[in-house]
């Protein structure tokens, strides 16, 4: 079921988030993807691109549900969502920041080492964050990935940044 | 006059896909498009598509048209651009066509496929004509064909895939984009765009429609309001927007003009788009020879319209007896993969469209 909220503003919410918020146990291994994918369309390129087989499709409606015993993070996945929906979370990056690194098809776009503001779901500003990886291959075909800092209990909430010039 | 086996009109998703298949069987193919350029809408979007991979998903729309373009250099394909077909002469089945200003041409060809689009629909309401108010295809092709922003400050109104789409690409290309409203209690498009946009900061606001624009000879703001569930305005509820631009992004209608003139049957379908021409499962109209696929046919997805390209190219050259061996195979495949893109809930209102079309053209 999708939330009222998100079929009517576009912005998930809890009841939304917790079906795709990966286990304990799996964010505690090592990075992941988090698939923010709630409606059944016809779109399976995540699947197709993941090397590990973490995203099966039977019919090419299925949602993506990440097998997080296969998904380590690689990336592969989430500059080829059409829908800039996948996201990668490590929550082990230090003692208390983890990172998350979002698709980012702005200009101008921030370098390793800048800090940027840290924004919500709903583009709203909550806090500060440092990139530390940039990710602009031809693989990514201009959709460039940017990795940020964010405290831990950040982690699901930051879904975008915004480069101060 | 020009003779061909296969005249596809319009060289879009559904037009280049439908002269590929057509080619690929061993027919003679003429494409014929009025732009300077083959791709139609394609060539203005700037977004990975959805989909699978075979109808190049995650692949940017103007990279799908060199795609496309590429493939039909690789074939026997004659080409006619800046040429706009205006006429279908009924007794002896030819196509009037204008080529660039003044040079009327001919073209008869054993088959047909229409593949001629779709055009935008426009909004009522008091000062409509004001300079500053656009279809939200032509921003498109403002910034991202010819790079040129339509203003600053934006209301985008219909929350569609176009719509939110389109409002991506003007925060792209900076300009502000003041909020998307729609009508409709909820968001149209794909939930993945509106995401997109909401975490820019844009607010996505259902159940509001324009009820005025104003400004001293160009746009300077518009009034919205907040609707029922019956679409009429509550009382009370009105906003006003200081914009300089809005973007209408409501809908389209397939552009069927030739159809009708050929005498298809035609039917009205609101879940289509209005007024559709009836086919068979080859996308044949009920004029023999005629075919149709992409959104004149109905008004869908590119993704959609590039495999109804191939099934009626396929069969536009089929049925005069050219096949490569790979006819039937090829036919189903596509048939299957229509099937499985419309399969899911989002398919839901084209398949209720595509029932009511075949049950009245009983």
């Amino acid at each position: 079921m999708i939330s009222e909220k998100l079929l009517r503003e576009g912005v998930a919410d809890e009841s939304d988030l917790k079906e795709v918020i990966p286990p304990d146990w799996a964010l505690e291994k090592g990075p992941v993807a988090v698939a923010e994918c709630f409606q059944e369309i016809p779109c399976n390129p995540c699947s197709t691109y993941c090397n590990r087989g973490a995203i099966v499709f039977e019919n090419i409606n299925d949602r993506p549900i990440i097998d997080y015993e296969k998904c380590n993070g690689c990336t592969l996945c989430v500059s080829k969502c059409p829908g800039l929906a996948i996201f990668i979370i490590d929550k082990n990056f230090s003692e208390d920041e983890a990172t998350v690194m979002l698709p980012y098809e702005f200009l101008p776009l921030p370098k390793k080492g800048d800090v940027v503001t840290t924004l919500d779901r709903y583009g709203r500003p909550v806090g500060k964050g440092k990139v530390i990886r940039v990710q602009n291959t031809r693989y990514n075909d201009k959709t460039p990935l940017i990795s940020v800092t964010v405290p831990k209990d950040m982690a699901m909430v930051v879904r975008n940044i915004r480069v101060e010039v | 006059m020009i003779k061909t086996d296969v005249a596809i009109i319009g060289g879009g998703p559904a037009g280049l896909s439908a002269a590929i298949a057509a080619a690929d069987m061993g027919a003679h193919v003429t494409l014929v498009d009025r732009n300077q350029e083959l791709g139609g809408q394609l060539l203005k979007q700037t977004h990975m598509f959805f989909g699978s991979r075979e109808e190049y998903a995650s692949t940017r729309g103007f990279d799908i048209a060199n795609i496309l373009k590429e493939e039909l250099k690789k074939r026997n394909v004659d080409v006619l651009l800046n040429t706009t077909v205006v006429g279908y002469y009924k007794d002896d089945g030819v196509w009037g066509m204008e080529h660039g200003e003044d040079k009327f041409v001919k073209l008869k060809a054993k088959k047909t496929v229409v593949a001629t689009g779709a055009m935008e629909r426009h909004l009522l309401f008091p000062n409509n004509d004001l300079p500053g108010i656009y279809g939200a295809g032509a921003v498109q092709t403002l910034m991202n064909q010819y790079g040129v922003v339509p203003g600053k400050r934006v209301l985008m109104v219909g929350a569609g895939n176009i719509g939110l789409i389109v409002s991506y690409q003007l925060l792209q290309a900076g300009v502000e984009v003041a909020a998307i409203i729609d009508a409709a209690p909820t968001i149209g498009g794909y939930l993945v765009h509106a995401s997109k946009v909401r975490r820019q900061g844009v607010p996505i606001m259902t159940s509001y429609t324009v009820k005025k624009a104003y400004g001293n000879g160009v746009l300077e703001g518009a009034t919205i309001v907040k609707v029922d569930n019956r679409f009429q305005p509550i009382p009370g509820t009105e906003m006003d927007m200081d914009i300089d631009t809005m973007c209408i992004a409501v809908g389209l209608n397939p552009l069927v003009e030739l159809l009708w003139q050929a005498g298809c049957e035609m039917r009205y379908i609101p879940q289509l788009g209005g007024h559709v021409p009836v086919k068979d499962e080859n996308y044949e109209t009920t004029v023999e020879g005629i075919y149709v696929a992409g959104d004149a046919a109905e008004i869908e997805e590119a993704t959609s319209a590039m495999v109804e390209g191939r099934i009626a190219g396929l069969n536009a050259a089929y049925t005069m007896g050219f096949d490569n061996g790979h006819y039937c195979d090829e036919r189903e495949k596509a048939i299957k993969r229509l099937q499985d893109l419309r399969s899911g809930p989002v398919g839901v209102k084209i398949s209720n469209g595509l029932l009511k079309l075949a049950e009245e053209a009983v």
